[in-house]
């Protein structure tokens, strides 16, 4: 009975794990390559949730399909947001405080608004594959986390890809670690940054779709992100990311094991748990960067 | 050296898997003006910054006026008598030339055993470095108004202020104009001739060569030489580091 | 000004204010919205010393104020769990004890925070502020003895100190702590600390290579500021007489209490001052319907203080009080 619980519990957050990765690479992008700590990042995923929620409850359309779709326009978001944050602050070399109080109010409007607009009930879409499960053995594995899970290890993979083969791609792994370097050979850095950070929003877009198809949402969620995306984003390494899936995986299994043992109502001290004392610990990661 | 002002014992500092610096050996002599040269990338900023602790060092021992460093972090070192200025001025931009001077007198000489300058007293002495320096008259303003060599004798003179020992002048003459050099290397002297024990990283060779008591070479990680200037550019390893095969 | 010249003229500004209040104001709402202004007085004063002065940004306001507010549940509880345990019979705790108890906890939550994350760059805390605030809203909903997610209610005694209301008492508590805090806020700008603080400020491996202690240095800092939220958070519960853990750990606090420093102005302890009693004035009346008489939803508020934060980060990072200053032609600081 045990094993079976625990088995379970194993299974559903790996699932989870896999969504995570999906979910921090956005941040792993902005923060870990462009040193840009974007916190308000749940917020841009919650609107690919909504964005997802009234396309699915008009027309009935499948959530990651509207998800993916998105992509541009939340690609080009990405891109105008970067800008204003290097008009703002890069350019006249500000202090940290004022970019990071920039992305806590966009974190903190993004809510509001969508609590203003949608109200504080509980969203969810429709889709064939949200409900039913298959066993494996006794171990159950629901459809909607498998789904996402999967397409999720797909875009992560995608993005890698990207990175290091495409020419802006490798550009962009160039400036995060000398942009001195790109502008001797007549790229500019900055446009490589907004096309970086244009990137990481788009993939919200997605995430905020596999979101909405795990659980019902509603605009207060994005703050247990906030947490979870941090911490596997430095437990990952900042930069690396097969460092980030393995910590997105680790951080869905604690998760899961602590709920399923203890009950849900601890699960968001676990994220930000395990982000304390990573940090005060190791904070280069498990794969570590140095 | 058994009176050695700043002894050195095979440091080594790694970035990952990239070797900055392999067993650096190196002794300083009190009163000495050391040239510490090297091509770009050699590891001179590194040992600077692992010798005042701004950096840690994984191997090596370093001993300062008779006391081992290691374990002490910056400000400590910079108590005991260790200054440096920064390759790239970090003024303290928010506060006046004044207020910059009034740091290091207020936590480094202040902080110290046996010392305690009033508040006039330090009022009068940040005046004196500043006028030291030429920069008396702007005592008020904040370093956006300075020019590129008026910036660089701030940090100097906020590096003397902590009333060093041994003052390392980290690349203090680059993008100078010939004249603005000459004002930083009669600076420099001066200090010498007040007591202060320099060492002076730089890649402008006329100054460095003019200047030196003695010349270490640094290059990939590696001293390749140590000796009296004129001897030390004449090493074939240094033309070859320089000049190329 | 010499710095005892300022205090004199504060606690006197503040006494009189409190005693021409209460003998002359009846209204209870404006001890209500007095006493909320005033908080936030001491919050925003607070966030500046380690955000506006040491550089460091803090986005767990609601740690350290929910801190103080549930040190006061657990004095409030503790007479009655002794004399059910031991038999012990103790006077209830009277809300100075408890201010000052507040204080102490949150100053030493500051201080493990800064130990634990200090040490790494700024966002790093900032973020580790954030988690704070989360674990710190689990621990207590988790804990059945300050009430759990169902909060608790806090019995105000039936008498107030000097007289008068409950709320009127509260009100004149506040108004000392407001004094506390912006002395205390003025006092650290003046000196050798503040400078320091400064200097860790605008260049951290400077003022470490001049012989600034650094991490010593900011774990003051966040100590103080910890400290003096906890003290601001510790009179909530009878203040509001049912706390809730959603209540306390309101993203509210944490908005403002950085919204109004920025807005005021960053580098003077004049900033959150202005910024509190702007922004928390306008919020309170807003909520009333003063504005067009329409009744606004305090989180229509809240939006409106997040584009407000934005727009002055953007366009004036130096707050009204940066904007005042280079009107009148001289140089920000």
């Amino acid at each position: 009975m045990f094993t079976n619980l625990f088995l379970n519990a194993i299974v559903a957050g790996v699932l989870l794990g896999g969504f995570y990765a999906a979910v921090s690479v956005g941040v792993t992008i902005a923060f870990g390559m462009l040193d840009i700590a974007n916190i308000a990042a749940p917020a841009f995923i919650l609107l690919g949730s909504y964005v997802a929620y009234i396309v699915n409850s008009n027309f009935g359309v499948d959530p990651i399909a509207i998800g993916v779709v998105a992509t541009p326009l939340f690609f080009l978001l990405g891109m105008a947001v970067y800008r204003l944050y290097y008009f703002a602050f890069e350019r006249r070399g500000e202090q940290a405080i004022q970019g990071l109080a920039f992305f806590f109010g966009l974190l903190y409007v993004g809510e509001v608004s969508l609590t203003l607009i949608f109200g504080v009930d509980y969203r969810f879409v429709t889709a064939p594959y949200i409900g039913p499960s298959f066993h494996i053995g006794s171990i159950e594995v629901p459809w909607r986390m498998l789904v996402p899970c999967v397409f999720s290890l797909i875009m992560v993979g995608l993005v890698q890809l990207y990175l290091s083969r495409s020419f802006i791609g490798r550009a962009i792994l160039a400036v995060s670690q000398d942009p001195g370097a790109l502008q001797l050979m007549a790229a500019s850095p900055t446009r490589i940054k907004q096309i970086a950070f244009g990137i990481s929003i788009a993939t919200c877009s997605v995430a905020g779709a596999f979101l909405i198809v795990i659980q019902q949402v509603e605009p207060s969620i994005g703050r247990d992100y906030i947490g979870r995306i941090f911490a596997i984003c430095v437990l990952g390494g900042m930069t690396s990311m097969p460092g980030m899936l393995l910590a997105a995986v680790l951080l869905g299994v604690v998760e899961n094991l602590t709920s399923t043992f203890y009950g849900p109502s601890w699960s968001p001290a676990v994220a930000f748990g395990l982000l304390l004392v990573t940090l005060a610990v190791r904070p280069s990661g498990l794969l570590g960067r140095q | 050296m058994a009176d050695a002002l700043l002894d050195v014992n095979g440091l080594g500092k790694r970035f990952g898997g990239f070797v900055a610096l392999d067993g650096i050996d190196l002794t300083v002599a009190k009163g000495e003006r050391l040239g510490l040269i090297g091509p770009n990338g050699s590891g001179k900023s590194t040992l600077v910054n692992c010798l005042c602790g701004t950096l840690q060092n994984e191997t090596g021992a370093v001993v300062f006026k008779g006391k081992p460093l290691d374990g002490l972090i910056a400000h400590e070192r910079t108590r005991l008598g260790l200054a440096r200025s920064f390759q790239l001025p970090k003024p303290f931009h928010s506060l006046s030339l004044a207020d910059n001077i009034r740091i290091p007198l207020l936590y480094t000489v202040n902080a110290r055993h046996g010392h305690h300058l009033s508040d006039a007293a330090i009022a009068e002495r940040c005046e004196e470095l500043l006028s030291h320096v030429n920069l008396a008259d702007k005592a008020r303003h904040r370093p956006r108004d300075l020019t590129q060599v008026e910036m660089r004798k701030l940090e100097l003179a906020r590096a003397v202020a902590t009333q060093p020992t041994l003052l390392f002048a980290d690349e203090a003459m680059a993008g100078l104009s010939h004249s603005e050099i000459e004002e930083i290397l009669a600076l420099l002297m001066r200090l010498n001739d007040e007591g202060i024990t320099i060492v002076l990283i730089e890649h402008i060779m006329s100054a460095v060569m003019s200047f030196s008591t003695r010349l270490v070479v640094l290059v990939a990680g590696h001293k390749i030489a140590d000796a009296l200037p004129q001897e030390a550019i004449r090493n074939p390893e240094v033309e070859k580091a320089y000049l190329g095969e | 000004m010499r710095n005892g010249v300022f205090w004199a003229i504060l606690v006197a500004t503040g006494l009189v204010f409190v005693v021409v209040s209460r003998l002359t104001i009846a209204n209870e709402y404006f001890y209500y919205a007095g006493y909320v202004v005033l908080e936030y007085i001491v919050l925003a004063t607070a966030w500046n010393i380690l955000g506006g002065y040491t550089g460091y940004t803090n986005f767990g306001t609601g740690a350290f104020f929910a801190a103080g507010a549930y040190s006061s549940v657990v004095l409030f509880k503790l007479p009655a769990l002794l004399l059910a345990t031991f038999h012990w019979k103790i006077p209830a705790i009277p809300v100075p004890v408890m201010i000052a108890v507040g204080g102490v906890v949150a100053g030493l939550l500051g201080l493990g925070t800064g130990y634990l994350t200090l040490r790494l760059r700024g966002v790093f805390f900032a973020i580790a502020t954030l988690a704070l605030s989360i674990v710190l809203q689990t621990l207590i909903v988790n804990w059945g003895f300050v009430g759990g997610s169902r909060g608790t209610y806090v019995i105000r005694p039936p008498a107030a100190p000097l007289g008068g209301g409950y709320i009127q008492y509260l009100f004149t508590l506040m108004v000392l702590l407001a004094v506390i805090a912006v002395g205390i806020a003025r006092s650290i700008e003046r000196s050798r600390l503040g400078l320091g603080f400064h200097a860790i400020r605008d260049d951290e491996l400077a003022a470490e290579a001049t012989g600034v202690p650094t991490l010593r240095l900011k774990l003051i800092s966040t100590t103080i500021s910890g400290a003096l939220m906890g003290m601001a958070g510790a009179p909530l519960p009878y203040f509001v007489t049912y706390l809730t853990p959603t209540a306390s750990f309101d993203l509210a606090y944490a908005v403002n209490s950085v919204a109004m420093p920025v807005i005021g102005g960053m580098t003077s302890w004049i900033g959150p001052l202005i910024g509190a009693i702007l922004l928390g004035t306008i919020q309170q009346l807003g909520t009333v319907g003063f504005f067009l008489d329409l009744k606004l939803d305090p989180t229509f508020n809240l939006l409106i203080v997040g584009l407000l934060l934005i727009l002055f980060v953007i366009i004036a990072p130096n707050g009204i009080v940066g904007l005042v200053r280079s009107w009148m032609g001289r140089r920000e600081t």
